[in-house]
């Protein structure tokens, strides 16, 4: 293992360094296509591997772009200042580099560079926005409302809140995955802070209605969050155009470096929020703590990277999701896409393959990287809270696989998976009793089972 | 549901605090990832997948679990006029231990009189297959199967059979 990665590290150096500035054809899926490791087995967590998995989780998350290192690496080795340093160049080059960044992050989804801050992640950027709304507004309004498909963190911060005397509505979800814009309308009260819900779900894929919610959300005068980490660099997003009062956004999501992430906090109208961290008042005082700047450029940088490529990376992802897609429904029956079919962002594909345990196909699929959901979640042995929420059948939600495409994705690595995928359903299904007896013609859902 | 009771006892354990639950679901988490090799073993080479004539007398099927648990199991015994199982086959929904679990299950039923296996323990499976306490469901399942197989035949030999067996069979239970 120690072998590989030293190996793999290597070749990100000479890949790096070696290049000027058009490196990208000749990098252009060189974390995806990772060299085969010849004869070397590996062993983790008792299961056998010859070379490394192919990734297709880029939902949990995405590699560095090349690009976004290059951009990093001067910060890491001779520009190391502290950006908040004001009494040398040291410090004076890092702040500039921090506010090229901040202006490209802001970039991506029409924003000023001076409603941005940086956080370590959407997790914080989340707890910031729901807890700092919430915190603020305290006195005259109690009340928030989500989504129940929207991420554990924004749950989380939610049931905090909860725990102190605020009132919170999960909002429940059509069968698509989609908020229903009239219950949304009906939830809010005059007493409403904030309305937080989720850009693209990292589970489904789905694109919620974000145009209609801001609207909305303006007319009733509450606060708009959504947390677009899933989204951001991916769909078109404008703030202003939106009427998104706060966003969150996640560098690893978008081929930038993990440990940095930002918020969009609307400065007219203004949003006012109670900082979460106490200490030397950077970020204006909403964030406190060094700025990490070298991560903070990559976040920029992979911003930037984003914008300018969108509408490649789109079409590419659009392209091969539909081969993934239609390779395996065109070989198996009872696949089902969760998740609403058109608003949808194509890099994420959960299906649910009837009659098959997604967690024994998870360990047949062990030359894909896959998951069964978020991987927050996958430690536990409950179906998803989202498929649950869509009100897919608690069967059929133990059945899920999420594919995640991205934009180092290959077609030779979507064939595969579709080959592996249909082979090791077809090998359950063989084995399932459940198969067997739909085979039979008994309905499965007039049996009396024992629950355990 | 097994694994939600073994959840929350864990939390239960660790702390009170409103995310126990969730904390106890992160420390499992990592034995869940793990599998041991006689599981993977299973796993990739089930043995005696298949099904018998549940219609046949000689056949006693055991189908325990729920879809909704995400774990059905159905496991199914040839037994001979001596009450000796000739054979055995499974076929599982669940998870890689789940599998592995039923594969091993109609490995040691294979030659053993029906009483005889009556005494096989979900420990014995489990401590085969090193299944961490988020699994010992699993073999708990096995287990059940075993006996609702055993139970299945039973019953269809009282209503088949003649009086003799009929007292063999209530001895037996006894």
């Amino acid at each position: 293992m120690a072998l590989r990665a030293a190996g793999a590290g290597l070749r990100v150096w000479r890949a790096a360094l070696g290049s000027g500035g058009s490196l990208l054809p000749s990098l252009r899926g060189f974390t995806a296509q990772a060299e085969p490791v010849e004869e070397e087995v590996i062993e983790k967590k008792g299961i056998q591997l010859r070379g490394a998995p192919m990734y297709l989780d880029m939902q949990a998350t995405t590699p560095l772009d090349p690009r976004v290192i290059d951009a990093m690496l001067p910060f890491m080795t001779e520009q190391y200042g502290n950006p908040h340093s004001r009494t040398h160049l040291y410090g004076w080059e890092a702040e500039e580099a921090v506010e090229v960044a901040r202006g490209q992050v802001a970039g991506v989804i029409g924003a000023d560079a001076k409603e941005i801050i940086f956080t370590s992640g959407a997790t914080e950027s989340n707890n910031l926005a729901i807890k700092g709304v919430a915190g603020f507004f305290r006195d005259k309004k109690k009340h928030l409302i989500t989504t129940q498909t929207d991420h554990k963190c924004v749950l989380d911060s939610c049931r905090y809140l909860q725990q102190r005397g605020f009132d919170v509505t999960y909002l429940p979800v059509q069968k698509n995955g989609l908020v229903d814009l009239g219950q949304l309308a009906d939830a809010i009260r005059p007493d409403t802070s904030l309305v937080s819900v989720m850009a693209v779900n990292n589970e489904i894929g789905v694109v919620q209605p974000l145009a209609d919610i801001g609207k909305l959300c303006r007319e009733k005068k509450v606060f708009f969050h959504t947390d677009a980490a899933q989204a951001v660099g991916k769909i078109p997003i404008d703030v202003n155009a939106m009427n998104i009062d706060l966003l969150s956004i996640s560098g690893h999501k978008l081929y930038g470096p993990k440990g940095i992430g930002a918020i969009y906090i609307r400065r007219r109208p203004r949003v006012r929020l109670e900082a979460q961290m106490s200490g030397g008042g950077q970020e204006r005082g909403l964030r406190s703590g060094t700025v990490p700047h070298f991560l903070a450029v990559g976040l920029g940088a992979a911003c930037d990277i984003a914008a300018q490529e969108m509408q490649r990376d789109q079409a590419h992802i659009k392209r091969l999701s539909e081969r993934l897609y239609k390779g395996i429904t065109s070989q198996l029956q009872g696949v089902v896409l969760n998740g609403d079919p058109e608003a949808r962002y194509w890099g994420n594909i959960n299906l649910s393959f009837a009659y098959v345990e997604g967690e024994s196909l998870l360990m047949g699929l062990k030359d894909v990287a896959v998951s069964s959901g978020s991987a927050c979640t996958s430690a536990s042995l409950e179906p998803s809270y989202v498929l649950r929420a869509l009100g897919v059948e608690e069967d059929m939600a133990h059945t899920s696989i999420r594919f995640g495409i991205g934009r180092f994705t290959t077609e030779a690595e979507v064939d595969r998976a579709v080959e592996l995928t249909v082979q090791h359903v077809n090998k359950l299904r063989e084995m399932s009793p459940l198969w067997e007896m739909v085979q039979e013609g008994i309905d499965l859902s007039k049996i009396e089972w024992a629950q355990h | 549901m097994l694994a939600r009771a073994a959840s929350s006892l864990l939390a239960q354990a660790s702390t009170s605090a409103p995310l126990a639950q969730d904390f106890a679901r992160a420390a499992t988490g990592v034995l869940l990832r793990g599998y041991h090799k006689n599981v993977v073993d299973h796993y990739e080479k089930p043995r005696n997948v298949g099904s018998f004539d549940k219609n046949d007398p000689t056949v006693g099927t055991g189908l325990v679990g729920a879809p909704a648990c995400g774990d059905v199991m159905k496991l199914q015994i040839k037994v001979d006029e001596d009450g000796n199982i000739v054979d055995s086959c499974f076929k599982t929904f669940g998870c890689g231990s789940a599998i592995a679990s039923s594969s091993v299950a109609t490995e040691w039923v294979k030659g053993k009189a029906v009483d005889e296996v009556l005494t096989i323990k979900n420990s014995d499976i489990a401590k085969h297959l090193s299944l961490p306490p988020v699994k010992l469901h699993c073999s708990m399942l096995a287990e059940d199967a075993i006996k609702a197989a055993v139970k299945d035949w039973r019953e269809k030999k009282a209503k088949n059979g003649g009086q003799q067996q009929q007292q063999q069979a209530s001895a037996a239970s006894a």
